[in-house]
């Protein structure tokens, strides 16, 4: 039975790991994704899971090992943050095309430079184009929940893709929160054991990663990504399946006083618990606000978001990453895209928040929610404002 | 001693297994040496193996979609490791047996990169590997440069060679460093099992393959790979170098098993540098001086590594 | 490039594209690319061998006699055969036409 129980988010999310019974763990510490591979470490070597943890010299040859794993049909996770992430970058590109179930926890923070250690979502936006699954948790429970269906989509035979699970850094990865623990049986009875289509095995001997010669490598890109596309039918799925077993249901697209609403937040990750505050604050006021949460990124949900703005005028998009030279941030690019030339588009302006662990509170949403309406009747000349950031 | 030599059944010039683990059709220039030491090796360990390559000319050449010249198991992922790639393998491989989800029968795991992916972008990756003592192979096939991408210099170019980032010219006469010692590095990770192979003696190379798939933990074989279109050599006398980079003393041949060094073949006689060195384009310009410098630092590193297989 | 199986759609790519057959690369002819192929005087060979261990393309083949065939599919005339053989029983003769 599952067990209600106050835990540190990052163990909560390894307990997940080890319920899934996962073979081989290459990882590589980084602050602040360590919590989560030292408890693997520790229940590895305790006995409580089977698996081999492989104590890789850097986040590339974590990332190199997995891919070899993977190949050889072990269910294999790592993590990583930050700059782990992006040394890992070339090799992340890789499992994509190659159709290899890679499980990952992206414990998001900063880039350098100046170093940071403090969280916002600059390391995986760079990552955006890898071609996995990509959701995101904004509580310990969604984190542990996540990484469970994590397995259970990126493994299916139909979907056979990398996956990672983003949680925010610190503000949610060191938090302290109720969580309910599932069981081993209920594990178990959600997530079939991993059966790859193909490994390497010399008794069936086929060769992985050969060269794409121009006759075919348009034709590999768009197999992987149209398998990418293809994948949000299991991801629902598994959500739904879940919710059956476990009565907690999760949707690409989340919203929160969505309904009748004039303006929408639109948040990525942990800050959304803020955000709902912020929310219940500006109705208390009598404001029309609302609020949308992306929780799945990759694919990105398209008609689904659509559907979740419903009829509001106007989008206030929070991006917790700065893209330099760009016309907005990549959240922000992303709905600007989808909303293009469709009729009764709403009006979308773009707030930059919350970078190098830059607290957004309450009072930065509704700043964020009256500036957007302003805007909306006059044109800012810029398509973002960076929020909360001092000039002299 | 290791114990695992007690089950080694050395090659012989009449034994040597007809199977061929690479197949024709890979696309290797005419005459390379580097294809050829590959398919001795893949003889010497037959076809229950799993081999991880980096990117480079091996891996073009026997893999452009949809065909492929591999007959065993093969993955590439990327340039600077396939010594990751073969932890992951070979730990998942442990984990599997160990729940009972594979056959319990030993596989061999191979890496294979050329002398770039191993004495320089790869190093670490290796080192990493090497370490944490996994149960493999690693062959660096040493054609002295970065052939795949048009003959650019690498650590184990050797002195005085031009290549197309160490061309000589009015203020330059070639490469400017002497040959990294790979073997050197990984004898310092104290694994069981370091040797250095040319494919013109085939029963050493092959040998030395089998001891390494052998040997539990990880072993390293540097072997000498020709390459006519880098060195502007001609393609038939790919063989006579290999034999004549041993004779001369540029490249000698041992193996070091458990840190001890035991010379595979003593060159009591050493014809001069020089023999090597001409008929190559890439030395063509070098001058007496610096041929002269050549055989002294040829003569110290071969003293060298004489003293050590004396001392051990 | 390969001219066998040329055209390959995003739906009929292989998955991951892994390449299933082994050993397919027998069916790209590189003794196309010859210019001089070897020619074996089985008078002088002592079917020792040389030729086929050193061979980098696997050109060459035993027969059931115990002496040496080139296979001129794949022969690419580097002629390393005919400079190692110790008999001297290659030669190399130029490609006509």
């Amino acid at each position: 039975m599952a067990k209600r129980v106050g835990i540190e988010v990052s163990i909560a999310l390894a307990e997940a790991v080890k319920l899934a019974n996962v073979d081989v763990i290459p990882a590589y510490p980084i602050t602040p994704q360590t919590h989560i591979v030292e408890h693997l470490s520790e229940v590895v070597a305790n006995g409580e899971l089977d698996a081999e943890f492989v104590l890789v010299e850097s986040e590339h040859g974590a990332m190199s090992c997995c891919c070899g794993s993977s190949a050889a049909g072990a269910r294999t996770f790592t993590s990583s943050s930050a700059q782990g992430l992006l040394l890992m970058s070339e090799i992340l590109f890789i499992p994509g095309p190659m159709r290899f179930p890679i499980v990952m926890a992206v414990v998001n923070r900063a880039l350098s430079a100046p170093i940071s250690i403090w969280n916002d979502h600059q390391d995986i936006m760079s990552q955006r184009d890898i071609g996995w699954i990509q959701t995101f948790a904004d509580t310990g429970q969604e984190a542990f929940d996540l990484m469970l269906h994590a397995f259970r989509v990126a493994e299916d035979r139909r979907v056979s893709l990398p996956m990672i699970v983003n949680i925010d850094g610190f503000t949610l990865s060191h938090v302290v929160e109720a969580v309910e623990l599932l069981s081993q049986e209920e594990v178990d009875q959600y997530l079939p054991p991993f059966k790859p289509r193909y490994r390497l095995d010399p008794r069936k001997p086929i060769t992985m990663g050969p060269v794409g010669i121009p006759e075919i490598y348009s034709e590999a890109k768009v197999a992987h990504n149209e398998a990418l596309k293809a994948s949000k039918k299991v991801i629902l799925q598994g959500w739904k399946e879940f919710a059956d077993l476990f009565g907690r249901q999760y949707n690409p697209i989340e919203t929160y006083r969505s309904e009748d609403a004039e303006v929408l937040l639109v948040t990525m990750g942990s800050i959304s618990e803020t955000a709902m505050t912020a929310i219940d604050t500006m109705r208390d006021k009598g404001q029309k606000a609302g609020l949308v949460k992306i929780r799945l990124w990759r694919p990105f949900p398209g008609p689904e978001f659509r559907k979740a703005a419903g009829k509001a005028k106007i989008l206030a998009v929070v991006d917790r990453c700065l893209a330099p030279g760009a016309i907005c941030g990549p959240v922000g690019a992303e709905l600007r895209s989808l909303f293009y030339k469709v009729p009764g588009a709403p009006k979308i302006f773009n707030f930059i928040a919350g970078l190098g662990g830059r607290d957004v509170t309450v009072g930065r949403f509704e700043e964020m929610v009256d500036k957007a309406l302003v805007f909306a009747k006059k044109r800012p000349k810029e398509l973002y404002e960076v929020i909360g950031v001092r000039e002299k | 001693m290791i114990p695992e030599f007690e089950k080694f059944k050395r090659f012989k010039a009449k034994n040597l297994p007809k199977e061929e683990l690479l197949a024709p059709g890979h696309r290797a220039c005419q005459g390379c040496g580097e294809v050829l030491a590959l398919r001795m090796a893949m003889k010497a360990l037959g076809k229950n193996v799993i081999v991880c390559m980096a990117t480079g000319c091996m891996e073009i050449i026997t893999t452009p979609y949809p065909q492929t010249a591999w007959k065993v198991p093969w993955i590439h992922i990327a340039f600077e490791n396939p010594a990751s790639v073969a932890s992951g393998i070979e730990s998942a491989m442990k984990v599997l047996r160990r729940k009972g989800k594979i056959s319990k029968k030993h596989v061999d795991i191979l890496a294979v990169g050329g002398d770039g992916a191993t004495s320089d972008i790869g190093l670490g990756w290796i080192s990493g590997a090497f370490e944490r003592g996994h149960d493999f192979t690693y062959i660096c096939l040493d054609n002295e440069a970065y052939m795949n991408t048009g003959v650019q210099r690498s650590s184990c170019t050797p002195y005085g060679a031009m290549t197309t980032t160490s061309p000589p010219g009015k203020k330059s006469f070639g490469q400017v460093t002497w040959k990294k010692n790979v073997p050197g590095i990984a004898v310092a990770h104290n694994i069981p099992y370091v040797a250095t192979a040319s494919p013109a003696y085939f029963l050493d190379l092959m040998n030395k393959v089998k001891k390494a798939a052998l040997v539990k933990g990880p072993a390293y074989i540097h072997i000498y790979s020709p390459c006519p279109t880098g060195w502007g050599s001609a393609p038939e006398r790919s063989i006579e170098f290999a034999k004549l980079v041993v004779e001369t003393r540029v490249f000698p041949l041992y193996e070091v098993i458990e840190g001890r060094y035991i010379m595979s073949r003593k060159i009591t006689k050493p014809k001069p540098v020089q023999e090597y060195l001409k008929g190559q384009r890439r030395f063509r310009h070098l001058d007496e001086e610096h041929i002269a410098y050549i055989q002294q630092r040829v003569n110290a590193d071969y003293e060298k590594l004489v003293r050590l297989s004396e001392m051990t | 490039m390969p001219n066998t199986d040329a055209i390959i759609g995003w739906k009929t790519i292989t998955f991951g594209c892994h390449v299933m057959e082994p050993g397919s690369s027998v069916k790209f002819r590189t003794g196309d690319w010859r210019s001089q192929r070897p020619v074996i005087d089985n008078e002088k060979c002592i079917k020792c061998g040389i030729c086929w261990i050193y061979c980098p393309d696997m050109a060459c083949i035993q027969t059931e006699d115990g002496f040496f065939e080139i296979d001129l599919e794949y022969c690419k005339g580097c002629g390393i055969c005919a400079h190692e053989c110790p008999k001297d029983a290659i030669t190399i003769v130029p490609e006509e036409g």
